[in-house]
């Protein structure tokens, strides 16, 4: 029983980095059709632009800070700006298709500039335990999680509590009405890409230290992240946080209880029945679709 | 009489021809190892080592007068792009082939390098890749069935552990420690407490851990690649842990010192090689290859390193070079570091390519390979 308890809040941890990483996958979607298969690498870059500047002797909290501004530059506005305007007008399936590239651009280009190599990346969480109902939790498992949830909390309070978050579901939900109203529809859409670079820059700031800096880290992180976002239900933001954690606690349970050799099997698993089953996902709404 | 004049002259040419290509052209070397994937820091390492060693030599004049020229090839740690890269060098008919590291690559690649008649030296050290007949493939390091058993009789007189819990990578490697581990545990009468099998690649331990808390063993062996050494050693420290950890030279390398940080203190393995061993040489060979690189190698980059060496020792052993006789002439031989310093420390290569040598038993403390036991060489 206490090895269960220990796997839930070691899978928890997890599934809230999924969770954060899969929230993109639904904001760019919602905001502009846009589906980023180089969402892994959105996080994998972010830990070596900290790096990068670690290397030219900041300090490891201002490393933060650039790679994060950096992040926004980069993975929010030239993303937006350079690749997915341009492409989104000849159709979503390309668009993907670009992405993917980008993907590959982006591994290649950090395995070229910096190593192929893993190198290690400091914690913001100290190591260390403390004591909850008597069983010995990492501090590091606890912090992941506590960041992400403010992340999420901060995010959803964003959305359904301000002005602009309501503009920003405007822009999203019908964008022609939206502009008619006065939204400023364009700017809502940058500011999704934002996000989801801040998003991205986080997650990649609480995972690092635990995956190591690789090139090739954020191949498994978009895979689980995507289904995560499709098992939570694409079109919403709870739902991506649901199945973050549920698939950070299957994969978990699945090497412990299943097999390690077949975990990876797991998520695909779940993934094909809620496809076969419940199509729009967990928490998803269903969309018709327009003729 | 003029034909006769002409037919002279081609000859003269052809024969200085052949005598330049014999004499003054480049020696060619293929190299094919894991320049990325998985396996980067055994193929960065290991390629590494090689070029210092060509960059040495060539400063001298090279072997036998003539330059080595060394091509790199990456295997992507895929044993199918191994296979691809060993067909592709091989066409190039280089005088040896070197790599790759990884022990599935090898298996791959040995019936390839065996029917080409080109001698294969590598740094796989899966038991059973030197015990299927094949008389052109060479070890650089210990074989898992030389190493273990040191391994297992350390845990039995050393730590005096009763139970075990063994966590090895799924792949040739793993597998193949796993195998000879049990199987000297078992001799022993030490009881394979958790038998853990994990993926190469493998980012979350945390379900791992929490079953060797479970098991609750006298000690954990770990077999696994080095990145994935270094997150399991991070792992088990956050899970608290605290038996002794016990393993060989992916355990205890550089590499995971440096990524597992803290974690890795503590850590006890038996390694082959290790730049942190008391012998003169190597201490010398550390500081070369930090000159050169900037960093403090692992094993992998003495592997690579000595490669080179034992091409040379052999060619001028034969005194010519020939593809052909190599494999018969490093067969049996042994190159002491009096006739050539730069191989380390005396070696002797059996008839089946494997290596006898001295080994070493070492902890990381505070972030550093302590050697606590020098274990002689056997013959």
């Amino acid at each position: 029983m206490s090895n269960l308890l220990d796997l839930i809040v070691a899978g928890l941890a997890t599934g809230a980095i999924y969770a954060l990483v899969a929230v993109g996958f639904t904001l760019l979607w919602q905001t502009s059709q846009t589906i980023n298969f180089a969402q892994g690498e959105f996080v994998m870059l972010p830990a070596f632009l900290m790096l990068a500047v670690m290397h030219l002797g900041a300090p490891f909290w201002l490393a933060i800070l650039v790679g994060i501004v950096l992040s926004a530059l980069l993975l929010g506005l030239a993303f937006k700006m350079l690749l997915v305007d341009p492409m989104l007008r000849h159709g979503v399936l390309p668009l993907a298709i670009a992405t993917m590239a980008l993907a590959i651009a982006i591994k290649e280009a950090v395995k070229q500039f910096f190593s192929a190599e893993a190198s290690p990346f400091p914690s913001i969480v100290p190591a260390g335990d403390v004591s909850i109902l008597g069983r010995a939790i990492s501090l590091q498992s606890l912090g992941v999680l506590a960041v992400a949830i403010l992340a999420v909390v901060g995010l959803t309070t964003l959305l359904n509590r301000t002005s602009l978050g309501h503009q920003m579901q405007a822009a999203a939900q019908n964008p022609t009405v939206a502009r008619i109203i006065g939204v400023p529809v364009e700017r809502m859409i940058l500011l999704t890409f934002l996000i989801n670079a801040v998003l991205v820059a986080l997650a990649s700031l609480l995972i690092t230290p635990i995956y190591l800096a690789k090139f090739s880290s954020g191949e498994v992180l978009g895979q689980a992240a995507f289904i995560a976002a499709i098992v939570g239900g694409f079109n919403q933001v709870r739902g991506a946080i649901a199945g973050g954690l549920l698939i950070g606690v299957v994969d978990n349970l699945a090497a412990a209880y299943v097999s390690t050799q077949y975990r990876a099997a797991v998520p695909m698993i779940l993934l094909i029945m809620m496809i076969l089953f419940r199509p729009q996902g967990l928490l998803g709404r269903a969309e018709e679709r327009t003729v | 009489m003029r034909s006769i004049i002409l037919a002279g002259l081609c000859s003269a040419v052809l024969l200085s021809g052949a005598a330049y290509a014999q004499s003054g052209a480049p020696i060619k070397i293929a190299n094919v190892a894991e320049l990325s994937g998985g396996g980067a820091t055994v193929g960065n390492n290991w390629k590494n080592g090689i070029d210092l060693a060509v960059e040495e030599i060539n400063a001298k004049g090279g072997i036998l007068g003539r330059k080595i020229e060394v091509s790199h090839a990456d295997s992507q740690s895929n044993p199918g792009v191994a296979r691809a890269q060993v067909q592709k060098a091989l066409d190039g008919e280089p005088y040896v082939l070197l790599g790759p590291g990884y022990s599935g690559s090898v298996k791959v690649t040995a019936p390839l390098a065996a029917e080409a008649g080109i001698t294969q030296i590598m740094g796989g050290e899966a038991a059973e890749l030197t015990q299927a007949g094949n008389k052109f493939l060479f070890r650089t390091s210990f074989g898992q069935q030389s190493s273990m058993p040191k391994v297992a009789k350390y845990v039995n007189d050393e730590l005096k552990a009763k139970s075990v819990a063994v966590v090895w990578v799924n792949n040739d490697f793993g597998r193949g420690g796993r195998d000879v581990i049990t199987k000297e545990f078992n001799r022993l009468g030490i009881k394979v407490a958790a038998d853990l099998s994990t993926e190469a690649g493998q980012a979350d331990f945390a379900a791992d851990v929490s079953k060797i808390k479970a098991a609750a063993p006298d000690a954990v062996f770990i077999y696994v690649n080095e990145e994935e050494s270094a997150r399991i050693l991070k792992e088990i420290k956050r899970q608290g842990v605290t038996v002794p950890l016990i393993g060989e030279t992916t355990l205890v390398g550089q590499k995971v010192i440096e990524l597992a940080g803290d974690a890795a203190n503590g850590a006890r393995g038996h390694v082959g090689l290790t730049t942190d061993a008391p012998v003169e040489a190597i201490k010398a060979f550390r500081d070369r290859f930090v000159k050169k690189y900037n960093y403090v190698p692992d094993h992998n980059g003495l592997k690579g390193y000595l490669a080179i060496y034992m091409v040379k020792a052999t060619t001028e052993k034969m005194g010519k070079v020939d593809s052909k006789a190599f494999a018969d002439t490093l067969h049996g031989l042994t190159i002491k570091t009096s006739a050539e310093p730069n191989i380390l420390m005396d070696v002797t290569f059996d008839q089946n390519g494997d290596i006898d040598r001295q080994g070493f038993l070492v902890e990381v403390v505070e972030g550093k390979q302590v050697v606590k036991q020098v274990l002689p060489k056997l013959n």
